[in-house]
């Protein structure tokens, strides 16, 4: 399943470890949100960047505390029609101020990487090869936007005052 | 009309390019049909018993005459010279051919029109009453607050695949003609005892086949926390709604399970994060929506001129027209038209694209360019001047659509039922059409007075049969149609679920029954004034179920 970040297809440097699977040494992990809340102590004292994989059913305010300490937080779409997700993503962006990695995992697509962009989604675990490759193509789709979001866009309401305020400041010159 | 500016306009075409790539690959086979099917609906694009029917959003129900003559010609070049108004007050083709779709997109798109969100999982085409901006009731015009929420809703990154469809409407008149509480999510606007205007919102609504009326969770909201509350609103039902079981999906579950209550504590938790933040809406952000609309240049008329007067007195067919079809303007001189789309023996909301053509020369003679449509699946020229009602109706008697029955028996709601829809379990139209040939007599249809006929060909309600006066849904049993008549249903400010009146009939029965709760009602009602509704209301299902059923 290739990695998509900055736009392009990456290496992934984090490994997923299992519930039983004892830690390696150093290398960025991602853990279960089960096995993150059992051993959090442990897993924030350890040498090396730590992801969550955090279900879409479960509040996100419940990773609040330990905020400060990921490097990652997976957001899961077991099936694209489910966008659970989305609403957590952009809690933990705007709400929550995370600013460490977002990324999509399960049944992630092409036609909705605009909308996971938005969402303050910056890693994606892409599900076909051919789809993360038209990466750049599919999120340039869009030039308008009309809400505000996690991407920080300016949606058309603002922009159409914007231009008016510009008109305005230009006359009076 | 709110005119679409460079922003509106490039949204538009940038869809078109995006539906056009992915119709391309569905057709090199690069997407399956299971992965092209949320993208298609996501554009209105249904796959039907005999060919793809796309379904085209007109916001609120507003039409200019040059978006009417498009979809006429649309008619005419893609599909078979007609189109289908719904109760979403959005028009249906059904006989596009998938490769044509983008095309026949590229032309909607030209006049700013397309299909996003009229299909799929996401908040749909906002809805508000069809004498927008003309009543003499409302206080302000609900399409400003629409056309905020039709924008803060397109493309939103976070609602496009919640557990179901959501589907809001906005009311500001006394009356309520949008039918609010049927509605996911609805605003009803009020003036409170310091003289500000706000909302109530209701959640909760819909029909389906487990129907609820919505209930308030915010008696009066201010307007600018409209944008911040609806995403509230939507981010709770799209993390809490129900995923297991589509029939379960809707918001009106999730309102109906945890209650009320504990629904709009939810909200106001959430609502507390966003509340200040970028959605609040100040005045200026309002004032520049409203710009964006333009508005009729009335002229300075009195109500009742001689050429109106003396027309009436002069031809007995124009003023039984009149008394039906046309209503009091908010403005003096001027009229609120509704056109029937409901002639005898006709599919109800069908339109020819000549007709439509016809209905656009009208607009621009006698309406300032403006067409609505109605969730009743009727059309209206909303600014009429009361001195062309007569030429006005002399042109739509030409083109069949003068037929003075607005709001009697035979005007009927009707979904397309089996005839087109693969959800349907029974046929729809033919049923409507059958029984405006019984009622054919214009003079026994006045004598029963206002009367909603309401028939959906399966339990997802699109005929809204619960609300209807009476309501007929086809069902199907052992391979044959049958159909459940409810009765005492209502969609306005006193909205009101119909009561079943019996065991389900055949196909064939279906035409006398409702003889038979018409004249029932005759012989019920205390006085020619009391409206069958009133008396179903009084009298109770009882009597008419004796009547149907004694003799089946």
């Amino acid at each position: 399943m290739p990695l998509v970040e900055n736009g392009k297809v990456a290496e992934d440097r984090y490994v997923k470890v299992d519930d039983d699977a004892s830690l390696p040494e150093r290398v960025p992990i991602i853990v279960s949100a089960k096995r993150f809340l059992a051993e959090a102590d442990t897993l924030i004292g350890r040498d090396g960047s730590l992801g969550v994989a955090w279900p879409n059913d479960r509040r996100v305010n419940e990773i609040k505390p330990w905020l400060g300490h990921l490097a990652l937080i997976a957001l899961h779409f077991p099936k694209f029609r489910d966008g659970r997700a989305y609403s957590q993503a952009r809690q933990l962006r705007e709400t929550l101020k995370f600013g460490g990695t977002l990324r999509a995992t399960g049944d992630v697509l092409r036609d909705q990487f605009g909308f996971l962009l938005r969402a303050g989604f910056d890693s994606f675990e892409v599900k076909k090869p051919a789809d993360a490759a038209a990466f750049a193509k599919s999120v340039e789709r869009f030039t308008v936007v009309y809400q505000p979001s996690a991407d920080g866009r300016i949606p058309a309401l603002r922009r159409r005052r914007q231009s008016l305020s510009a008109a305005k400041a230009s006359e009076t010159v | 009309m709110y005119v679409y500016d460079a922003f509106d306009r490039t949204l538009v075409t940038e869809r078109v390019a995006e539906f056009r790539d992915q119709v391309a690959r569905r057709l090199s086979g690069e997407l399956g049909e299971e992965e092209f099917k949320p993208l298609r609906l996501m554009n209105g694009v249904y796959l039907q018993l005999h060919a793809y029917m796309l379904r085209t959003a007109i916001p609120y129900g507003t039409l200019s005459s040059e978006q009417m003559r498009m979809l006429a010609y649309v008619a005419r070049k893609y599909d078979r010279g007609y189109g289908h108004f719904t109760t979403r007050q959005n028009i249906q083709y059904h006989w596009i051919k998938l490769a044509e779709l983008p095309d026949a997109m590229a032309d909607l798109a030209s006049v700013g029109m397309h299909g996003m969100q009229t299909s799929g999982n996401c908040v749909r085409n906002i809805t508000t009453d069809q004498w927008a901006g003309a009543a003499p009731d409302e206080i302000e015009d609900p399409r400003v607050w629409a056309e905020l929420i039709r924008q803060h809703v397109t493309l939103h990154p976070e609602f496009s695949f919640m557990p179901r469809k959501f589907k809001i409407a906005v009311g500001t008149a006394r009356r309520d003609r949008a039918a609010l509480r049927i509605h996911d999510m609805a605003l009803q606007m009020h003036r409170n005892a310091d003289g500000e205007t706000g909302f109530e919102v209701m959640v909760g609504g819909g029909l389906g086949r487990t129907p609820f009326l919505a209930q308030t969770i915010k008696p009066f909201l201010a307007k600018r926390d409209v944008l911040s509350y609806v995403e509230a609103v939507l981010r709770t039902y799209n993390q809490f709604g129900r995923r297991d079981n589509i029939y379960k999906a809707r918001i009106k579950i999730l309102v109906h399970e945890l209650g009320p209550e504990a629904f709009a504590k939810e909200v106001d938790a959430e609502w507390a994060t966003i509340k200040e933040g970028a959605l609040a809406l100040d005045d200026e952000a309002v004032t520049d929506i409203v710009g964006r609309f333009s508005y009729p240049h009335y002229e300075t008329l009195a109500d009742n001129p001689t050429e109106l007067t003396q027309a009436r007195k002069a031809d007995r067919e124009f003023a039984v027209w009149l008394d039906n079809s046309v209503a009091n303007h908010k403005v003096a001189g001027y009229a609120i038209v509704t056109l029937s789309l409901k002639p005898e023996g006709g599919t109800p909301g069908d339109a020819t694209a000549e007709q439509m053509q016809t209905i656009a020369d009208l607009a621009d003679h006698y309406s300032f360019g403006e067409i609505r449509v109605g969730h009743e699946q009727n059309l209206v020229l909303p600014h009429v001047a009361q001195r062309d009602l007569f030429a006005v109706w002399q042109a739509l008697r030409d083109i069949g659509i003068a037929v003075p029955n607005v709001n009697l028996i035979s005007d009927i709601i009707s979904c397309p039922g089996l005839d087109y829809c693969n959800l349907a379990n029974a046929r729809s139209i033919p049923i409507a059409q059958e029984i405006t040939r019984r009622f054919h007599d214009l003079d026994r249809q006045r004598n029963l007075g206002r009367l909603h006929v309401n028939i959906s060909g399966c339990i997802n309600a699109c005929g809204h049969h619960h609300v209807g006066h009476i309501g007929i849904l086809g069902v199907e049993k052992n391979g044959q149609e049958f159909y459940q008549i409810t009765i005492g249903g209502k969609a306005d400010e006193n909205a009101t679920l119909g009561s079943l009146i019996g065991p389900a009939v055949p196909y064939a029965q279906v035409a006398d029954v409702v003889e038979d709760i018409a004249t029932a009602y005759l012989a019920l009602r205390e006085r020619p004034e009391e409206l069958f509704i009133d008396t179903v209301k009084r009298a109770g299902v009882e009597p008419f179920r004796e009547r149907v059923y004694a003799t089946r």
